[in-house]
């Protein structure tokens, strides 16, 4: 019995120690998001008009931009699988002196294609009184998806834009000086990304290069190798084996942790079926022969 | 209007003395491609380039800027630009209204003057010539912005024009609105910033219309200091994005006739409730991915949206995507994506494929789509409906991403995993125990 209870907690150890394993594994792995912590990043100080003329700002990097109110504001950032990107934004007002009513603003995220996406959450719009001094707004992404349907909207890998706008105000106050604070951050990495195993061969980046017309009868144009793209989101490494291996992930950690137990339960239910010695028949050993007493005292004295 | 061969020759001439200047700065040894080939890439063989518009009108004596004359701030702030000019952007120096002082309108509406040409800057030369403009007489604000495009030239990048005034434009018609329409709709790639020194409703209103129609902004100046930072962000803005200017294409009405695109940007025009319609070839294997763009650049209806169909060539709807809203807006977008079946069927319904022969052959053939813009602004009442809306339309084609097989290579995960595998393990344990012992038992009993 005591065999069987080392070798069960011999197995709870083992199992204990695989599943905490992937912790480390997965930082280490190399499709981890390249954001998060890490040095800062420098403040940009420039900011885009357009979808095709956006800033690129890298994941966990600030914008720090003086504007006119009423321009709209583009700034573009690569989003990898399973990541979920918080946009968050301060505009700093102009003077409220100079103000004649309440200003509405709004921040919206388009991908790629340019496709509006859905907040999780944040306010995404607000409206600053004439006599606020800032206001703050903020937009959380649903998490990108590793491959989705063609005809879907689901976000995928790929650009993101930011587009911050006054979607209301009086004329009077359009061109006044603002500031605007705008923070990206991503949390998450390629580990969680759904559906597994699901891959975009090509990222969501749009080419901002001018397009060629082609003759109607000519063959099709081939992608010409001088597109140039906007913001892409950092490559994972090929190798030789990646067709073959999907790289390092908790599954491997899992199974090898059930492959264990099932062969120590193996082990148990046979050892159990086999009743552990002293515990089964023993015909070399005598049975215990009870201790006899007499049978019955003879009576002595009969003669009594 | 404006000549074609001279300002082109000068155009080319500048691009090359960029690329020059470039080409000597990065030490590389190939030289330039053909800035005007149409479909080249907008490489780096133009600087970006930049025309300043001073107003120089009377108005501009007015001390009402923190105690100082809106020309004298006006000066002084683009005296700190040129400092900060960056090396290689060409920056020019347009007056109106600065020399004429007489109060006949005929001839004060035509007084707009190239102060400093656009080229490579000498700042000591270009300040002392701002320094020399004295507020005198008009504003033709429509005028000097046709003439500013001119020193501006045509090429394939971007060219921005920064119109400083006080006042609103004194000698429409032109009206100066309708003139940045028309030089927007040239396909030019320009782009006017205004920025107003004066802060009443007729002035803000006809600036933020000539910025609304070219994609600039508009900036209300209070102060000295906001001037200066916003005319230095604008000349940064000229360098960092000048080279990214979509290629013109005039899409038709129906798909049989319609241009056929290649990857990259492209921009067309297209009025209310029109419809254009693009085609583009996409094989076996590959993702067509498109995106629109429809820019409201007059006064509009509160609603609105932009729907992009890809059909096949019989008409058949592909896929579509729509976005709508309402409210103050620069663009309303949408995009699609769609791929073919893997097995390169499923033109039953008329689909024609540019080489006829099925199987081995249809690989490689490609799929015609049409891309079908269309939007549901509405104009408000006055507003005029030629030009078109400016659209801007994104084609790419990219490899298909087939449909995941799931988690792969049959690797599990989770607690149930865990316990299906152990309960396996254990009843394989027992009946292997069971039959071990079973045996034993016959052998003994033999």
């Amino acid at each position: 019995m005591r065999k069987l209870r080392t070798a069960a907690a011999a197995a709870a150890a083992f199992t204990g120690l695989l599943l905490l394993a992937p912790t480390s594994a997965s930082a280490a792995s190399p499709s981890a998001s390249p954001s998060a912590s890490g040095t800062a990043k420098p403040v940009v100080n420039s900011v885009g008009t357009s979808f095709l003329t956006a800033t690129t700002l890298a994941s966990g990097q600030d914008a720090d931009v003086p504007v006119s109110t009423g321009d709209y504001l583009y700034w573009a950032f690569p989003a990898a699988e399973g990541q979920t990107a918080t946009v968050q934004v301060k505009v700093t007002l102009p003077d409220a002196a100079d103000r004649h009513g309440a200003q509405t603003w709004t921040v919206e995220l388009f991908d790629g294609l340019r496709r509006r996406q859905s907040c999780t959450a944040g306010p995404q719009n607000g409206t600053a009184e004439q006599s606020a001094a800032t206001l703050e707004l903020s937009c959380t992404l649903r998490q990108i998806r590793s491959w989705a349907e063609p005809w879907s909207g689901d976000p995928l890998p790929g650009t993101y834009y930011v587009r911050l706008s006054t979607t209301d105000i009086p004329q009077t106050d359009l061109g006044l000086a603002s500031t605007v604070h705008v923070h990206v951050a991503t949390k998450g990495g390629a580990d969680d990304a759904q559906p597994e195993g699901g891959s975009l061969k090509a990222p969501l980046v749009p080419p901002v290069n001018a397009g060629a017309t082609a003759a109607p009868s000519a063959a099709a144009p081939s992608p010409s190798a001088s597109a140039t793209y906007a913001a892409a989101p950092a490559e994972e490494e090929t190798h030789w084996y990646s067709d073959l291996f999907s790289g390092w992930n908790t599954r491997w950690w899992w199974t090898v942790a059930g492959g264990v137990l099932a062969a120590l339960a193996g082990v148990l239910g046979y050892t159990l079926t086999r009743h552990p010695r002293g515990h089964r028949h023993h015909p070399h050993r005598p049975a215990p022969v009870p201790h006899q007493a007499p049978p019955g005292q003879p009576r002595q004295d009969s003669w009594q | 209007m404006i000549t074609t061969t001279t300002p082109r020759r000068t155009a080319r001439a500048a691009a090359l003395l960029g690329a020059l200047t470039i080409v000597v700065g990065t030490a590389l040894g190939t030289l330039p491609a053909h800035a005007d080939e149409p479909g080249a890439p907008p490489a780096a063989t133009e600087a970006p380039k930049v025309d300043l518009i001073l107003d120089g009108s009377g108005s501009m004596r007015t001390m009402d800027i923190q105690g100082k004359s809106r020309m004298e701030v006006a000066q002084q702030s683009i005296k700190e630009v040129i400092d900060a000019l960056p090396e290689e952007t060409e920056f020019g120096i347009r007056t109106l209204g600065a020399t004429y002082p007489g109060n006949d309108q005929k001839e004060g509406c035509k007084d707009t003057q190239q102060l400093y040409p656009v080229g490579k800057t000498d700042k000591v030369q270009a300040k002392t010539a701002v320094a020399t403009v004295r507020p005198t007489g008009w504003t033709p604000i429509g005028i000097a912005l046709r003439a500013a495009a001119q020193d501006l030239g045509t090429g394939p990048t971007t060219r921005r024009i920064v119109l400083i005034t006080d006042g609103e434009d004194t000698c429409a018609p032109p009206d100066p609105c309708d003139v940045a329409r028309e030089l927007a709709s040239q396909g030019i790639h320009l782009v006017v910033d205004t920025l107003g020194l004066a802060h009443d409703d007729k002035t803000r209103q006809q600036l933020i219309c000539i910025a609304n129609a070219t994609g600039g902004t508009f900036t209300d100046v209070r102060s000295q200091d906001q001037l200066t930072k916003r005319v230095k962000q604008l000349v940064e803005r000229a360098q960092d994005t000048h080279t990214v200017a979509p290629a013109k294409v005039t899409g038709t009405d129906t798909c049989a006739n319609a241009p056929v695109l290649s990857p990259g940007v492209y921009t067309d025009r297209e009025k209310f409730s029109e419809h254009r319609v693009y085609r583009v070839p996409v094989k076996a294997g590959e993702e067509l991915r498109a995106s629109v763009s429809v820019t409201p650049d007059r006064a509009v209806a509160r609603d609105y949206g932009v729907l992009l169909q890809a059909t096949d060539t019989g008409g058949q709807e592909l896929v579509r995507g729509s976005d709508a809203g309402s409210g103050r807006t620069d663009v309303a977008s949408t995009g699609v994506r769609w791929s073919a079946a893997e097995d390169g069927d499923g033109d039953g319904t008329g689909s024609a494929s540019a080489s006829p022969s099925k199987g081995a052959g249809s690989k490689s053939a490609a799929r015609t789509v049409c891309l079908v813009v269309s939007n549901s602004f509405a104009a408000q009442a006055g507003v005029q409906a030629d030009p078109g809306l400016p659209l801007e339309l994104t084609v790419d084609v990219a490899a298909a991403s087939p449909a995941p097989d799931g988690p792969a290579m049959g690797l599990g995960r989770g607690w149930i995993l865990l316990g299906v595998l152990t309960l396996a393990g254990l009843i394989a344990g027992l009946l292997f125990g069971w039959l071990a012992r079973w045996r034993i038992a016959v052998w003994r009993e033999n």
